[in-house]
């Protein structure tokens, strides 16, 4: 019985995670070779290996301390990694008595070689829960030293350019949902499965047999990308003319759109699920690449083309809104579509496009963020309140506050780790949503005449 | 509210007479004010003085000085987008300005929210009718009454605290309901009636609070002319009771026929102020309705100023979505 | 195909303490939504309060539930009072926007393992409702032989639970036949013109979002007795969003719609689940195991659900057995 109210949410566990931590380099330790230990040694042994990535094939790194000790601190064993880098450390006493209780485990920093450190400094001690008899592994990537270990100001600046990596997929999202909002009056909950579906077209493309490539360059992935573009453009016309249309004719009104939306919302995702699983996805390429330091800054590459991708397809789509006939028009409704109709504007030819360009939008922030750190079936649904708050914060249907409202909402949630831990920044954001509607409810760019 | 009112205002019927004197007099005090914009009354019930609202850059109301006299039928008229309605939102509380002082028989309103103003007994209906479509027109009138005790949370739950008051309120309610002439669409849903019909309801409707002034926005607007008549008899009707009433319109045969006083308004000033017959005559309200352009043509400018001046007026109407 | 299994523990859940839970959390967005036209997509925030306010209670302050119910009706007011001061101003989607994102506050800060000392973390908290067992009158169990059987608890549960309902809907319809309630109704319908009619139209709105709030309460009371534990999957924003339905179904803005909703909606959400688990289980299914696994099959109600929600708000807005007449939402 307990089950079904937990059943009932499928989205709960899985919603605090980061939508925008990068991806971690976590089987860096898959090709370790455990050390010969008895079989018949019933002790649960917490096990592990360590590699210094910055080798191609990463290479063990041996005579590394490990101490493991129990939920109180008290210390329990040592040992040390081997030639091939691996350790195996036994939990003393009955394995029975172990299962539920949290170990640490640390790694000895002082053994580490010179001039390498691990990746993640957050990484020195990290707890595991024993759940079951088997034995439990546990990675410690190693690599340059963080330079942000030792300032905060470096640290900080790492944030920032992930933020910003970050922001600029948000502000795609948040672009779409503003301008759908802005011409119909809609605050669309299911926004976010337009992203999740540009993320499943792309990886749709990459599951296809065989690879695209030109010139013996595998370009699957790009392609996927393109695709989740186009496709998702042609979805959300679709959204628009099956669904949104025939309401808009009867008179529906924006409450009952938004109820509808939800419905809309909770089927998607579900047949999202059927088909994709629940289990997180990568795509066959990029998904493990190593970064490049630039100046005190690393970042991989993917990340810096995503980020030009992005800020590419923001500009055009702005310079679009502000130069084009179509674009002028787009606006022209949003400010005011009875005065719009009146002077001959086909506000329903406009309402279309941007359905058209909002969902395009979307799903290629959904195919880029599937790039940066992988996806499951409800990543726009996680990403959806920030995607709101973002909106909100620049100011409801306006265009600049939607992108400016992004990138501050973006580079926040990232800066904020540095004060708190890591699983708040997520409330962070959605505070300053409840503060900016307090202080300012138009938001940052919006008029103050008229919300919306 | 109720302390201050008069107890004759209630009815028409017994205590018309002497009511009727009050607002003669009350016409007759007119005849020695001045002709202009501004002019100082004998008994004002509404003074506002420096009034200004602006929208980004457009000043959309800049009154100097006016005041209503009491106990008589006033006109505010003027060219679309002259600021009446922002005007109307100002005084009632649903807007605020940027400057200026306004009050209502002497109290100041300058921080009093809209609902309480209304308490007072400044009671206002709407351009766009705002009748309560999914309740009966019976309830829409039951709303209208002040200090029920039965909205209170705490003694909703216990029916016997607010049933003897809900009756005496529902006898009023049916008979200005009789009145009106709505009394056979008394259990319909108010979204059931005409456009006449709901400029009907949300007269009556304001009157179950009993108000000293009711401020009535554009009410002939949308009335078919079998209506009218009537309409024009209640608001008359009003006047009789010793109400004071202050109406925005553009129908100037109403005007000429049921005004006391006629205040004009153009891009949000006050031009001119006068009796009916003496005003429409007066060049500065020609101007102001056919604009002191009106022998040249239209420029790209002036064009612009008049959109813009209409986008206020759009924003003005809709003054809960500005907060 | 066993269809009377299927009917059997339909009519159990219909009727069963799950019902319970989203009739009230229905009955305080009926006040919410259906009455006064607020849109809170966050009452499962306010559940959450509640939920965790007895299972707390117990375990860190070491009193009685008694207690734990009285913080939790507090805690619950109290948060309706700090959603409404920066919302109630505004237009409806802002309300909409700010009571999801709170409830998403609080559920991810109660389930931070920065807090899991308090709160239990992703596992939640446990091992609190000894007093409420306790207080048992009832033991063996219930049921129709063959059909459907509740245990002792259940059965215990369900009395508490239908009686907090009976009550509330008691409450629900004195306040809305009072002049308050149509305070309300008219708020929903146009808030300046009741403005105009000199009622303070925030401090309604405020009391309303109280109330309803309250009702939300009660379903998080519910939520940690049933379940004998509370955990930040329970409150996920979709528990909200399938409270709107069960409102929807039964109609909104009548005082029994969510207990006809709740009722119909567990019945037919469980008839779909065992159908489809029914119909992919064993060695040869009813439907391929290409077309539909297990897994899936669990996924299909919900993706009727969504359906249905879409379905029910364009073509039945007034709810399964409503006039459309009296629909008193605005959706035409």
């Amino acid at each position: 019985m307990i089950a079904v109210l937990a059943l009932l949410a499928p989205a709960a566990a899985a919603t605090a995670s980061s939508p925008a931590a990068p991806l971690t380099t976590a089987d860096a330790g898959s090709v370790c070779q455990a050390p010969e230990r008895d079989e018949s040694d019933p002790s649960i042994y917490i096990v592990g290996c360590l590699r210094d990535l910055r080798e191609e094939p990463p290479a063990p790194v041996p005579g590394v301390g490990i101490t493991l000790s129990d939920a109180e601190g008290n210390e329990l064993a040592q040992a040390e990694s081997d030639e091939n880098g691996a350790f195996a450390v036994a939990i003393p006493g009955d394995p029975i008595s172990a299962l539920g209780k949290d170990y640490t485990v640390a790694v000895d920093e002082d053994t580490l070689p010179e001039g390498s450190g691990l990746r993640n400094p957050d990484d020195v001690e990290q707890t595991i829960t024993v759940n079951t008899d088997s034995d439990q592994s546990v990675a410690f990537p190693i690599g340059d030293p963080l330079p942000g270990s030792a300032g905060g100001l470096t640290l900080a600046l790492q944030l920032t350019v992930g933020g910003l990596v970050f922001s600029s997929l948000l502000a795609m999202a948040a672009l779409g949902l503003s301008m759908i909002f802005g011409t119909t009056g809609l605050t669309n909950f299911s926004h976010g499965e337009l992203i999740t579906f540009g993320a499943l077209v792309a990886f749709a493309v990459d599951g296809l047999p065989g690879q695209i490539s030109i010139g013996g360059l595998n370009i699957t992935v790009i392609v996927g990308v393109i695709a989740a573009f186009v496709v998702s453009a042609a979805f959300g016309w679709l959204n628009d003319a099956a669904l949104w249309r025939p309401l808009r004719r009867r008179g529906t009104g924006i409450i009952a759109m938004m109820i509808v939306s939800i419905g809309l919302s909770i089927f998607l995702r579900n047949v999202f699920q059927y088909f994709a699983g629940a289990q997180s996805q990568n795509y066959s390429q990029y998904s493990a690449v190593t970064p490049i330091q630039v100046g005190p800054v690393q970042i991989t590459l993917k990340e810096i083309a995503v980020f030009l991708v992005a800020v590419a397809v923001l500009l055009a789509t702005t310079a679009f809104l502000k130069y084009t006939r179509t674009g002028k028009a787009t606006r022209a409704v949003a400010d005011n579509p009875a005065l719009s109709a009146a002077t001959g504007i086909n506000v329903e030819r406009v309402i279309s496009i941007v359905w058209i360009g909002g969902a395009a939008l979307a799903g290629l922030a959904g195919a880029l963020l599937g790039v940066t750190q992988g996806f499951d079936y409800q990543i726009g649904f996680k990403l959806l309140l920030l995607v709101f708050a973002a909106v909100v914060l620049g100011g409801l249907g306006t265009i600049w506050g939607a992108i400016v409202g992004a990138f501050i909402i973006g580079t926040f949630t990232e800066l904020t780790t540095l004060l708190v831990p890591a699983e708040f920044k997520f409330v962070g954001a959605l505070l300053v949503l409840i503060l900016v509607l307090l202080v300012r409810p138009q938001g940052l760019l919006g008029r103050a005449q008229r919300v919306g | 509210m109720p302390a201050e009112t008069e107890p004759t205002l209630t009815k028409g019927g017994g205590t018309a007479a002497p009511a009727a004197t009050r607002s003669a007099e009350a016409r007759a005090a007119l005849a020695g004010v001045e002709h202009e914009p501004g002019a100082k009354k004998p008994d004002p019930i509404v003074v506002a003085h420096g009034i200004r609202r602006q929208f980004g850059g457009l000043t959309a109301v800049d009154v100097e000085h006016l005041e209503i006299q009491k106990g008589v039928i006033t006109a505010l008229i003027g060219p679309n987008g002259a600021g009446k309605t922002t005007f109307f939102n100002l005084l009632t509380g649903f807007d605020r300005p940027n400057e200026g002082t306004w009050s209502f028989k002497g109290q100041a309103l300058d921080k009093v929210p809209a609902y309480k103003v209304a308490r007072m007994g400044m009671v206002r209906t709407f351009q766009l009718t705002k009748v309560l479509s999914r309740l009966t027109v019976i309830e829409n009138m039951r709303v209208g009454a002040t200090d029920q005790r039965g909205e209170g949370l705490l003694s909703a739950m216990f029916a016997w605290l607010w049933r003897g008051q809900e009756q005496d309120n529902t006898v009023k309610a049916d008979e200005l309901l009789e009145r009106f002439l709505l009394h056979k669409k008394r259990e319909d849903f108010a979204g059931s009636l005409s456009g006449g019909q709901r400029k009907l309801l949300e007269m009556a409707r304001a009157l179950m609070a009993d108000p000293e002034l009711v401020m009535l926005d554009e009410p002939m607007a949308g009335v078919n002319p079998a209506l009218k008549q009537s309409l024009l008899g209640h608001v008359k009707s009003l006047r009789e009771e010793g109400r004071t009433v202050l109406f925005v319109e553009h129908d100037m045969d109403m005007v000429r026929d049921i005004s006391d006083w006629v205040v004009v308004m153009a891009q949000g000033k006050v031009v001119a102020e006068g009796p009916p017959h003496t005003v429409m005559s007066d060049q500065r309200v020609i101007d102001a309705y056919l604009g002191s352009h009106h022998d040249q043509d239209l420029s790209e400018d002036v064009e612009e100023q008049i959109l813009a001046e209409a986008q206020a007026e759009i924003d003005a109407e809709h003054p809960e979505e500005t907060k | 195909m066993d269809f009377v299994a299927i009917l059997g523990s339909a009519i159990q859940q219909a009727l069963g303490p799950t019902a319970i839970i989203y009739c009230l959390a229905a009955i305080g967005l009926n006040v919410h939504f259906g009455y006064t036209g607020l849109l809170n997509f966050g009452q499962a925030g306010f559940m959450m309060v509640a939920g965790y306010a007895i299972a707390c209670a117990v375990t860190i302050f070491a009193s009685s539930l008694w207690l734990g119910v009285l913080v939790g009706l507090v805690l619950a007011a109290l948060l309706a009072l700090a959603l409404g001061v920066p919302t109630l101003r505004l237009r409806a989607d802002y309300l909409a926007i700010v009571t999801i994102a709170s409830a998403e506050i609080i559920r991810q800060t109660i389930a931070a393992a920065s807090f899991s000392e308090y709160f239990g973390g992703q596992d939640g908290v446990t091992d609190f409702i000894a007093g409420f067992r306790d207080a048992n009158p009832y033991s063996g169990s219930v049921g129709i032989p063959g059909l459907f059987r509740w245990s002792a608890f259940d059965i215990w549960v369900m009395t508490v639970g239908w009686l907090l309902v009976a009550i509330s809907c008691l409450i629900v319809f004195l306040l809305m036949r009072s002049p308050w309630g149509r305070v309300l109704k008219s708020i929903r319908e146009d808030e300046n013109a009741v403005r105009s009619l000199g009622k303070n139209v925030y401090a309604y709105k405020m009391q309303a979002l109280v109330i309803g709030g309250i009702f939300g309460a009660l379903a998080g009371f519910m939520v940690s007795l049933r379940s004998a534990a509370v955990g930040p999957s329970f409150f996920a924003t979709d528990v909200t969003f399938f409270a709107y339905t069960v409102l929807l179904i039964g109609g909104a803005a009548r005082v029994f719609g969510p207990v006809v909703g709740a009722i119909i909606f567990w019945f037919l959400i469980t008839a779909l689940g065992g159908f489809f688990s029914q119909a992919t289980a064993g060695s040869d299914p009813l439907i391929p195991e290409a077309i539909m696994d297990p897994t899936q099959a669990s996924l299909m109600r919900f993706i009727f659900l969504g359906l249905g929600l879409m379905l029910l708000m364009i073509f039945r807005p007034q709810g399964i057995f409503g006039d459309r007449r009296e629909l008193a939402i605005d959706a035409r």
